[in-house]
């Protein structure tokens, strides 16, 4: 009596595919690649190719009918400016999250004892997660005319920033800080301790090693931090319109145009952000950032 | 003693000043979260600081509304929806790297990760778009598939770096004590697996629980939890109730992170069955 069938069936499957890896890659990755190119990427250029069609003035509905006009009309100088604001705000926010994020994640990378260590990465990780809209609202209740803020401030003849551009930029720090923190702990850790001494040992001083030594060792993990803050910057139109609806960033813009309805406007807009976060990408993964990830 | 000094934080002037920068960076990061929470509980149901006194009032409000509670169930459904989604879809690209080498490996990684990191109101409009093209419905299923797009990373970042830690070594002696490839999965491989998985699919959950962004563009008219909060922004009557709501979607984010650092971070996966 040999083995039940089934069971030799699944071992003749096993050996089959034990003789075909390439088929057994492709049992593996066939689904999730497959669903994934089909759903986003398939809708990515479905986008894509609203942005050559017209609208109906009348209707707003979609014509498909080629035209060029929808990319001559990002040339105008609204979105322009538009454009150049949010990058400008994506490029502050950048900053002000590297300079913050710096000193918590040196001392969590390279002073704090294991055990402080992963207690401060779960204390940085769990605001990352924490409600998205919670926090806009939070900030909400800070800077109202009768917030925190200006309760705080208040005893000094101080006034909070209120609601428009330094109040937006306080948030998107706020919102994207961890983000930067985390990939900046992981590529501090990496640094070897004899990196240091052996700069030390050359007469280095503290502010030379962190210019010429440490700094320079930091930028893949600045670039990776760095992608999260534009990325979530650039997609953002929550965070305008509820903390500077007077001013409009591209993605309010684009859900404005969207709204019209004006989809192959809209569509031809998207690619903006699209574009330069891809390009983005390609120069982040080029700087070894995405082993710093 | 010289580069005692000269390495950053090992100077006791440096690194008190560390020290001090550090905690100021932890309690910006607390203060405006703790606000809502304190605000849940604030006897004056209004936005005015400093609160006027402790009551469990809204908390009790929030329990009995029934819009809320409804959002609150949807939101459970599609996050689970979405999570299993990408647990599975997420381990089958998992093991196909890590266990395999091919031409275009490396590219594999920067395909999943674009769509967590591209700009979400893209995301949301492209799918958006391609749903009325395709005349698909709009709603819970188009909800879960887009979170599913972007939450398959999570679980696939988890279970990739777990199987580049544990060798492939495991698996060969499996295999050259007779097992077949299917037992090595049952027996060896997915052991090793199951707690990244887990703690991949809690912040899937964590991540699908919270999304707004593109949600927004293909639920509707399904609400959310989020959605539920974003709309009672606009409703004075009901800022009570976004206090209470806040501290529900704090928590049901932040819980399921915690395990999940908690899962990974415990090294010893070989051994234990």
């Amino acid at each position: 009596m040999g083995p039940p069938p089934a069971r030799s069936f699944r071992r003749g499957l096993a050996a089959w595919m034990e003789r075909h890896p390439r088929l057994r890659l492709l049992l593996l990755l066939g689904l999730p690649l497959g669903a994934l190119v089909l759903i986003y990427f398939g809708s990515l250029a479905i986008l894509f190719l609203n942005a050559f069609w017209q609208r109906d003035t009348f209707t707003g509905l979609v014509q498909r009918d080629f035209t060029l006009e929808n990319f001559l009309d990002l040339a105008r100088p609204v979105f322009i400016t538009v454009t150049l604001r949010t990058l400008v705000m994506a490029a502050a926010v950048t900053l002000t999250c590297a300079a913050i994020a710096f000193p918590i994640s040196y001392y969590m990378a390279r002073v704090a004892s294991p055990r402080v260590r992963g207690a401060m990465v779960v204390a940085v990780l769990m605001p990352l997660w924490a409600s998205y809209l919670i926090k806009i609202y939070s900030w909400k209740l800070i800077l109202s005319e009768d917030g925190v803020l200006n309760w705080a401030l208040s005893p000094f003849g101080l006034k909070g920033p209120g609601f428009g551009e330094v109040g937006l930029w306080l948030v998107f720090t706020y919102l994207w800080l961890p983000y930067m923190i985390l990939p900046l702990f992981a590529g501090l850790e990496r640094i070897p301790s004899s990196v240091l001494e052996a700069s030390a040992d050359l007469g280095a001083r503290t502010w030379t090693t962190f210019r010429r030594v440490i700094l320079p060792l930091a930028i893949p993990a600045l670039v990776a931090g760095s992608i999260f803050t534009f990325s979530l910057t650039l997609g953002d139109y929550i965070t305008p319109g509820q903390i500077a609806s007077g001013r409009q960033f591209i993605g309010n813009l684009i859900l404005a145009d969207f709204g019209v309805p004006n989809l192959p406007l809209a569509a031809a807009e998207a690619l903006v952000p699209l574009a330069i976060i891809i390009t983005y990408l390609v120069i982040a993964r080029r700087l070894g950032a995405f082993d710093a990830l | 003693m010289r580069y005692d000094r000269a390495v950053m934080g090992r100077g006791r002037i440096g690194r008190l000043g560390l020290l001090v920068a550090t905690i100021a960076v932890l309690i910006f990061m607390y203060l405006p979260l703790s606000l809502v929470i304190a605000y849940a509980f604030n006897k004056s149901g209004t936005q005015t600081w400093p609160p006027t006194g402790f009551t469990l009032e809204w908390v009790n409000a929030a329990l009995n509304n029934r819009g809320l509670k409804d959002a609150f169930m949807t939101s459970v459904g599609i996050a689970l929806g979405a999570t299993f989604v990408a647990m599975i879809l997420g381990s089958l690209a998992a093991m196909g790297v890590a266990r395999h080498r091919f031409f275009g490996r490396d590219t594999v990684s920067f395909l999943l990760v674009l769509p967590i990191s591209l700009p979400g109101v893209v995301t949301g409009m492209a799918l958006s778009t391609t749903f009325a093209t395709t005349d698909l419905p709009l709603g819970v299923m188009a909800i879960i598939v887009g979170h599913a797009t972007f939450c398959v990373v999570l679980v696939y970042n988890n279970v990739i770096a777990r199987l580049r830690r544990v060798s492939g070594t495991l698996e060969e002696a499996s295999a050259d004590l007779g097992a077949d490839s299917f037992q090595t999965f049952r027996f060896v491989t997915f052991p090793q697996m199951r707690t990244a998985i887990l703690a991949g699919a809690l912040l899937a959950f964590a991540l699908s629980f919270d999304e707004i962004i593109v949600t927004f563009f293909v639920a509707g008219g399904v609400k959310t939890l989020p959605i539920w909060i974003f709309q009672s922004f606009r409703l004075a009557n009901q800022v009570a109730l976004v206090n209470v709501a806040g501290l529900a979607a704090i928590l049901l984010s932040v819980i399921p992170v915690y395990i999940a650092t908690r899962l990974t971070s415990d090294s010893s996966t070989v051994g234990r069955t």
